[in-house]
């Protein structure tokens, strides 16, 4: 355990990243995510198939890929990030890491778009019929009956996805960004005979991320819960 | 729900509004596409020196054989692996005795939190890194076994919670012995409820190979890195990344497509079982593991 303590400035800078790249794309994949399930939900058919190719094609392919795509494809087709260059303090955010966020947020919104799915589809048809019946327009139908049912009910799958985001992030670390995954590697690479204490602590520090993520979804969905 | 319901039958101006929308989509759409057509030939990505490796059939043959084939190995190991582990840990978990039930409850929990690649670079470098490739190829395996393995341990659990209470009511009062119920009665019933599941963690654990990228080993992406490494197709990384994601994407559909076959033969109508990260407390319509 001395190594992590020996190098916590490192180690914390690195959940930094890690907690910067879930923070940064799970706020963005939730924008594009719901744009999304909008497009499929909605009554425009060319958007509707639009929304279900994106969303067929991303959700097939490994996360890797999709990283690869932005990170080595894409400057060689031109689609570089390097507009993005902010130092905060240790934290240096680069075309790298933007690549990196670019990739994550792509292949997160697909699953947010089916979490928002499911949760609309978990409505039950007759309480949109009855809410037709006693005369509301759509936006009423909307705003007041079936999407506060819809949140509700995509809540558990939203913070499924949030979680394997958050855990997605090492893949970032793979391709570049100094992040949990790619400081324990390095650690682990300098400090061999200590490579089952680093690892448990790196994994101790993500069971407890992952373990608040869910809390809170658990309370948020006690919280919204009604009867 | 089907939308329909939300709107009323569209009258003219209505109409009229959604062909703007069509259009402006449309637009946008093409327009999307063409950038990425004209980046693509902007950076000359469709000369034929790029696209090279994927029309000679040798090359050919070594992505279909060194990789989708050692893919697909990979992810069948896995799920196998994990099958047998998620079976243990979910009998585990639904036991009388509480010394059985917490530990697999905490076991399920670790690896289910940990990311596969911390799991996959400390069996490779604890282990695999001696043993060339086959080191590499049963570490991705390992960490998938644990990973799939918990998740599956959660699907098991709500498959076997899934089956009617009569069902093993029945069977105590036959005088099954608590192991009788469960092997004879439950288990059946519970495989049949699971094999969609267990065939979409099949599509997690193809996509998760991926990450052998890693500790570089066999399988797809590894391919993919030789190949865009070759100076002599000039650095192909856009074609490369373009088909490795066709390969991916041909092969996760034909297994979504034989989930849904299997969920509409053993299964009917009933909704499909998914399990969540989280506990749910209300009804829990869950989206699937990523």
């Amino acid at each position: 355990m001395h190594v992590v303590w020996d190098n916590r400035e490192a180690v914390a800078l690195a959940f930094g990243y890690t907690l910067l790249l879930f923070l940064i794309s799970g706020v963005l994949s939730m924008v594009l995510g719901t744009f999304l399930a909008a497009l499929r939900v909605g009554p425009v058919a060319v958007l509707r198939l639009a929304g279900t190719a994106y969303v067929t094609v991303v959700r097939n392919t490994p996360l890797l890929i999709v990283l690869i795509f932005f990170r080595i494809a894409g400057p060689k087709m031109g689609i570089k990030f390097n507009f993005v260059d902010i130092t905060i303090g240790d934290v240096r955010l680069n075309n790298v890491f933007t690549a990196c966020v670019v990739g994550l947020t792509v292949y997160t919104s697909a699953f947010v778009c089916e979490a928002l799915r499911a949760g609309i589809n978990a409505v039950p048809l007759g309480q949109a019929e009855a809410a037709r019946a006693i005369g509301l327009p759509f936006g009423g139908v909307m705003r007041t009956v079936v999407l506060p049912q819809a949140i509700r009910a995509a809540l558990p799958p939203m913070a499924s996805v949030q979680i394997a985001l958050l855990k997605n992030t090492t893949v970032a670390g793979a391709l570049g960004v100094v992040e949990a995954f790619a400081r324990m590697r390095g650690l682990t690479n300098d400090n061999a005979p200590e490579r089952i204490s680093l690892f448990i602590a790196f994994a101790l520090i993500f069971v407890v991320l992952v373990e608040i993520l869910s809390l809170f979804a658990n309370r948020l969905e006690r919280r919204w819960r009604i009867a | 729900m089907s939308t329909s319901i939300l709107f009323d039958a569209p009258g003219p101006k209505t109409v009229a509004r959604h062909r703007l929308y069509s259009v402006i989509g449309l637009v946008f759409v093409l327009g999307v596409a063409a950038f990425f057509v004209w980046r693509l030939a902007d950076s000359d990505q469709f000369e034929y020196r790029k696209w090279e490796p994927f029309v000679s059939p040798v090359y050919l043959e070594t992505l279909l054989v060194d990789g989708l084939l050692e893919t697909l190995k990979m992810a069948f190991s896995a799920v196998i692996a994990a099958v047998v582990f998620g079976v243990i840990l979910g009998i585990g978990k639904l036991s009388d005795h509480a010394w059985v039930r917490w530990p697999c409850w905490a076991v399920v929990e670790f690896w289910r939190a940990v990311p596969v690649l911390l799991v996959m670079i400390l069996v490779f470098y604890s282990w695999g890194i001696d043993r060339g490739v086959s080191g590499a190829y049963w570490s991705v395996v390992f960490a998938l076994t644990v990973y799939n393995g918990a998740v599956l341990a959660e699907v098991f659990r709500a498959g076997v919670l899934a089956v009617p209470k009569g069902q093993s009511e029945a069977a105590y009062a036959l005088g099954m012995r608590k192991s009788q119920v469960m092997w004879v009665v439950l288990l059946p019933q519970a495989v049949k409820i699971m094999l969609p599941a267990i065939i979409s963690q099949c599509v997690v654990a193809l996509k998760d190979t991926s990450l052998g990228y890693a500790v570089a080993a066999p399988g797809l992406t590894f391919v993919g890195k030789q190949i865009y490494g070759d100076p002599d197709f000039g650095g192909n990384q856009v074609p490369t990344v373009f088909v490795l994601a066709v390969i991916y994407i041909v092969v996760n559909l034909l297994l979504t497509g034989v989930a849904t076959w299997v969920q509409k033969r053993f299964v009917g109508e009933r909704k499909p079982l998914e399990v969540s990260m989280v506990t749910a407390v209300g009804t829990g319509a869950t989206g699937g593991p990523l």
